[in-house]
């Protein structure tokens, strides 16, 4: 390692220790680095945005005269008025365009994504092979989850069988949801003792180099 | 003037929006083109003004002795990385930028949600005592699932068929059923908003 990758991973086993340090309790050390990601993240953001959207559609469509970019410009800085007491009503109407349009758009998608294709891939042709059978099950258990989900009628009697059934399956992704995340958890905690042992070692083999 | 025209705004950008989806034409591509184009820009300077918010409050902070050092931190760490990145190659791998960002933000990031192992462990044991029958179902699974990485000799090809069947099968329906919910919630949430009926978005005056 070159003496400038030494500082770098320095400076990012000291965080990550710092981090680390919370698992004793809440202090000073963990603080400071919270504060810290939050400030190098805003920045990042910022300049990311800057020089991808900003630059992009406002700067270049205004010296190119795109003149139909000034009303979003203009909506956009109407925001602005959130800080004045008396004018912050104005900040409403860029919300409402934001909001409308996003509403618009989201109908048909959500439609799409969420509810066509999903029932589509659940509806599969059935046959009495091992994955025809699972696909059976598949059906039955996300009928009874939606059911499960029927709330204008009480789970009583044969609904209350097939809700019943419908808990029971989002237990099970449940389950399976949250035996992930912490594999997910593990694996990125291991990956950051596996980062220290690296830097010590290397650390160790340049001084003694 | 002030809470009646947006919600004339949403209802008719809402209801032009939802149309030109099922409008295949040049005009219809167009609007949408520049609909999406123009929410950016808005959403751009929403941005900014979440900063700007941000850094007042931070900048208010600084007068507080007690908060002052925190408050310090989090500008330091915000104009460090605007000075940095104030050329737009800057922000490609081998400059100062990229340097603080792979050695500060990505190892903070992953390590804070590593640390989260050991809360979501704690979490778990308090949780799965198996008291009721769904209670012991969610623990069996999470089990079986957390066994699929850990050799277990003999009996690994069994849990490996186990977890197969479970990720593909109850899970996946499980799955497919929230999907379905949450999508269905969105539609009528977003037609409650298109039709007036939702408003919380206006804030209060």
């Amino acid at each position: 390692m070159t003496t400038a990758e030494i500082l770098w991973n320095t400076l990012a086993a000291i965080l990550t220790l710092c981090v680390f340090s919370f698992l004793i309790k809440d202090n000073p050390l963990y603080k400071f680095t919270e504060r810290l990601v939050a400030g190098v993240a805003a920045g990042y953001w910022t300049m990311l945005i800057y020089h991808t959207n900003f630059t992009d559609k406002v700067i270049l469509t205004m010296q190119n005269r795109q003149l139909a970019y000034i009303i979003p410009i203009l909506l956009g800085l109407a925001m602005w008025t959130r800080f004045s007491k008396n004018y912050s009503w104005i900040s409403r109407y860029p919300i409402a365009f934001y909001i409308g349009i996003s509403t618009g758009v989201s109908i048909p998608v959500y439609m799409y994504t969420s509810v066509f294709k999903q029932i589509s891939a659940t509806m599969v042709p059935f046959d009495l092979t091992y994955a025809g059978i699972n696909n059976i099950i598949v059906v039955i258990a996300v009928l009874c989850a939606l059911f499960y989900f029927f709330f204008s009628k009480e789970h009583t009697g044969t609904f209350g069988v097939i809700s019943k059934i419908g808990i029971y399956t989002l237990m099970i992704g449940f389950g399976a949801g949250f035996g992930m995340t912490v594999m997910g958890r593990v694996a990125l905690l291991v990956q950051r003792v596996i980062f220290l042992k690296d830097y010590f070692i290397a650390l160790k083999n340049y001084f003694v180099a | 003037m002030k809470k009646q025209i947006p919600i004339y705004f949403v209802l008719i950008s809402g209801i032009v929006m939802l149309i030109q989806y099922f409008v295949p034409s040049e005009e219809s591509e167009w609007l949408f083109t520049y609909a999406n184009d123009w929410v950016i820009v808005v959403g751009i300077f929403a941005l900014a003004l979440g900063i700007w918010s941000l850094l007042r409050t931070e900048f208010k902070k600084l007068k507080n002795p007690k908060e002052a050092f925190y408050a310090g931190t989090l500008l330091f760490g915000y104009f460090i990385m605007v000075f940095t990145g104030l050329k737009r190659e800057w922000l490609e791998a081998g400059h100062l930028h990229m340097d603080l960002f792979n050695n500060i933000l990505i190892p903070i990031q992953a390590t804070i949600f590593a640390l989260l192992a050991f809360y979501v462990a704690s979490a778990a044991y308090r949780a799965f005592r198996a008291r009721t029958a769904l209670a012991t179902i969610l623990l069996l699974t999470a089990f079986i699932i957390m066994l699929r990485l850990i050799p277990l000799g003999p009996i690994s090809e069994v849990n490996q068929t186990a977890v197969g069947w479970i990720l593909a099968v109850p899970n996946m329906a499980a799955k497919r059923a929230i999907t379905i919910g949450v999508g269905l919630g969105a539609i009528a949430t977003c037609i409650k908003i298109i039709l007036g009926i939702e408003r919380t978005y206006m804030g209060h005056d």
